[in-house]
């Protein structure tokens, strides 16, 4: 964790730590403090009065069935975007890994959306669906006479937000998977052709087990994208409607604070997220900690 | 590849094409959109060859803004956006460097405390904290300004502990001859460290410039003052107004929005690959 040889200063590393320090005790340490504690009282719009009433905002949240439903979605959501992402970025790792003359065209024409914004991601999915003028919902309704229109339809409002931000995911997911795939030394697979075992053999008895520590690295990194990230997909294109049915839990923060001013029960409701990704935050750090030692 | 089956070269390059079109097709889309002018983008089918208002558009959009939602030029949104994501990273690489520099060579109390200290921020999203965070901007008189935007985001685990790997796989006896001839902690800094750190620096600094441009609930939560609006959040306003979405002027907004980290990317695509593995790991 140190260095063997360091050197002796009273008061230098405390003025190089300090900016650090400052910034996170200002902006991340006091404000969760905040959270925390207002979580704990319920304030009247104006904030003249605030009361103690220990758990109730997370009993009032277990027991409001709009905010499980969206626990439900929430849940949803990011498995699917989460599946959708990963699936599609791990066939492609795959091609990329097999052609040898093409591989960096394909990789630069694969990598760029990373850069996009997911409130962009957003909003062009939003216009290609768009029920009067988008090119995909033009192509359901000529070719499978299927109406498509994402303002009054809830499922196919989420279903649109879970493209928008599985397309975002992919280009980061392909880089991992290929990274992990570029690993996995070659004598094994060949080893494997030796004893005549096809393509779809080799895959799922040689490559796809040595790439579980990148996917379960991937898995955790999407599922925190889809629960915090894609706050801005939703923002941007459905603000969560039709009736609530694109409201993943962090909109339900902002909504409920920002917009219902019901300041106990959004900052309960941040405490429960920052329980989730302090958890998720363990389970990655334990496995990390496993694959330095094996 | 280990042996040759035409067949399934074929599909190898069928789902590489499939995804290539899948990943592009939306900006394709867009482009084309943002060229024609609003009236012809008002029922489908849209035209999905590029119209003769590209320049006309586009001027207008950067010069004089939309009227409709405000008028603001997207000149000044893409200035905002790029002082926020130049302060961000280079605030986060400044501010990290040094803490890192502090945790790896020197010794003293209170080491540990500080140390996670700073990596409970990396469990605190914005997302999460979003009331009190905005509580305490605005009592420190930071909305409406840039500081305001920048600051409370330059606080980095990833970028602390990356450094602090990375100085760690430096020789001591670096610092023993530094020593010897009698160079002090700043010099040694100065001369030895930031030198060696150069190319971790710049594909750090790739990573964070995305990250600060595409900044959406920050600057749509401090910012009322339209001379402050960041591109990627003021395309929102146009996409929520009232009246009917002007789809032109919406897709020129999101190409140009795009455009700036999608060529830091491409331009500098081996250094982005190291920063996006090494800062994830």
């Amino acid at each position: 964790m140190q260095k063997r040889v360091v050197f002796r200063n009273r008061w230098l590393p405390y003025l190089l730590v300090a900016p650090q320090i400052a910034v996170t005790l200002v902006f991340f340490i006091w404000p969760a403090y905040r959270a925390l504690e207002t979580s704990l009282f319920i304030e009247d719009a104006f904030g003249f009065s605030r009361q103690f009433v220990g758990l109730d905002n997370f009993a009032a949240l277990w027991a409001n069935p709009a905010y499980l439903a969206s626990f439900g979605r929430t849940v949803m959501f990011g498995l699917s975007v989460t599946a959708i992402s990963m699936g599609m970025a791990l066939a492609l790792a795959v091609a990329a890994n097999r052609v040898i003359h093409t591989a960096s065209t394909y990789r630069t024409l694969l990598i760029w959306p990373y850069a996009v914004a997911p409130a962009i991601a957003g909003v062009l999915w939003f216009f290609m669906m768009n029920p009067t003028v988008g090119i995909v919902a033009y192509w359901l309704e000529q070719w499978f006479g299927y109406d498509w229109n994402h303002y009054v339809n809830g499922n196919q409002a989420l279903l649109m937000v879970i493209i928008a931000a599985a397309w975002k995911q992919v280009s980061y997911n392909f880089l991992f998977f290929l990274a992990g795939l570029q690993s996995i030394p070659k004598s094994l697979i060949e080893a494997a052709a030796i004893d005549r075992a096809g393509p779809v053999r080799r895959f799922w008895s040689i490559v796809f087990p040595l790439l579980a520590p990148t996917t379960f690295f991937l898995l955790v990194v999407n599922l925190v994208y889809a629960f915090f990230d894609t706050f801005a997909i939703i923002h941007a294109t459905t603000n969560g409607g039709p009736a609530d049915s694109t409201s993943i839990l962090i909109y339900r923060v902002f909504s409920t604070g920002f917009l219902g001013q019901d300041y106990g029960s959004s900052a309960a409701q941040s405490v429960i997220l920052m329980v989730l990704v302090v958890g998720m935050t363990i389970v990655q750090f334990r496995y990390i900690d496993r694959r330095v030692n094996y | 590849m280990v042996e040759n089956r035409p067949v399934l070269s074929f599909l190898t390059h069928a789902v590489l094409i499939f995804g290539v079109a899948f990943l592009c097709f939306p900006v394709w889309m867009a482009l084309v959109a943002s060229t024609h002018e609003g009236s012809e983008l008002t029922r489908a089918p849209l035209p999905v060859w590029f119209g003769d208002q590209g320049v006309v558009n586009y001027t207008r959009l950067i010069g004089e803004g939309i009227p409709a939602v405000g008028g603001v030029p997207l000149g000044r949104m893409l200035w905002n956006s790029f002082v926020m994501a130049i302060g961000i990273s280079v605030g986060k690489i400044v501010i990290s460097l040094m803490s890192a520099y502090a945790f790896v060579y020197f010794r003293f109390p209170g080491r540990m405390i500080f140390f996670w200290l700073i990596f409970i921020t990396l469990m605190l999203p914005v997302e999460v904290r979003i009331l009190p965070t905005y509580d305490v901007v605005a009592r420190l008189g930071m909305l409406n300004s840039h500081s305001g935007l920048i600051v409370p985001l330059i606080a980095s685990a990833t970028a602390t502990f990356l450094f602090r790997q990375f100085f760690l796989t430096i020789p001591d006896e670096l610092v023993e001859a530094a020593r010897i001839d009698r160079a002090g902690p700043i010099r040694f800094f100065w001369d030895i460290l930031l030198p060696l750190s150069k190319t971790n620096i710049a594909a750090l600094f790739i990573i964070l410039f995305i990250y600060g441009w595409n900044q959406y609930l920050w600057p749509f939560l401090i910012t009322t003052d339209t001379d402050l609006y960041t591109i990627v959040m003021g395309i929102q306003r146009m996409v929520n107004s009232e009246s009917r979405p002007i789809w032109d002027a919406i897709m020129g907004t999101a190409i140009l929005a795009m455009i700036p980290p999608v060529i830091v990317v491409l331009a500098m695509q081996r250094l982005f690959v190291k920063g996006l593995v090494e800062s994830e790991k």
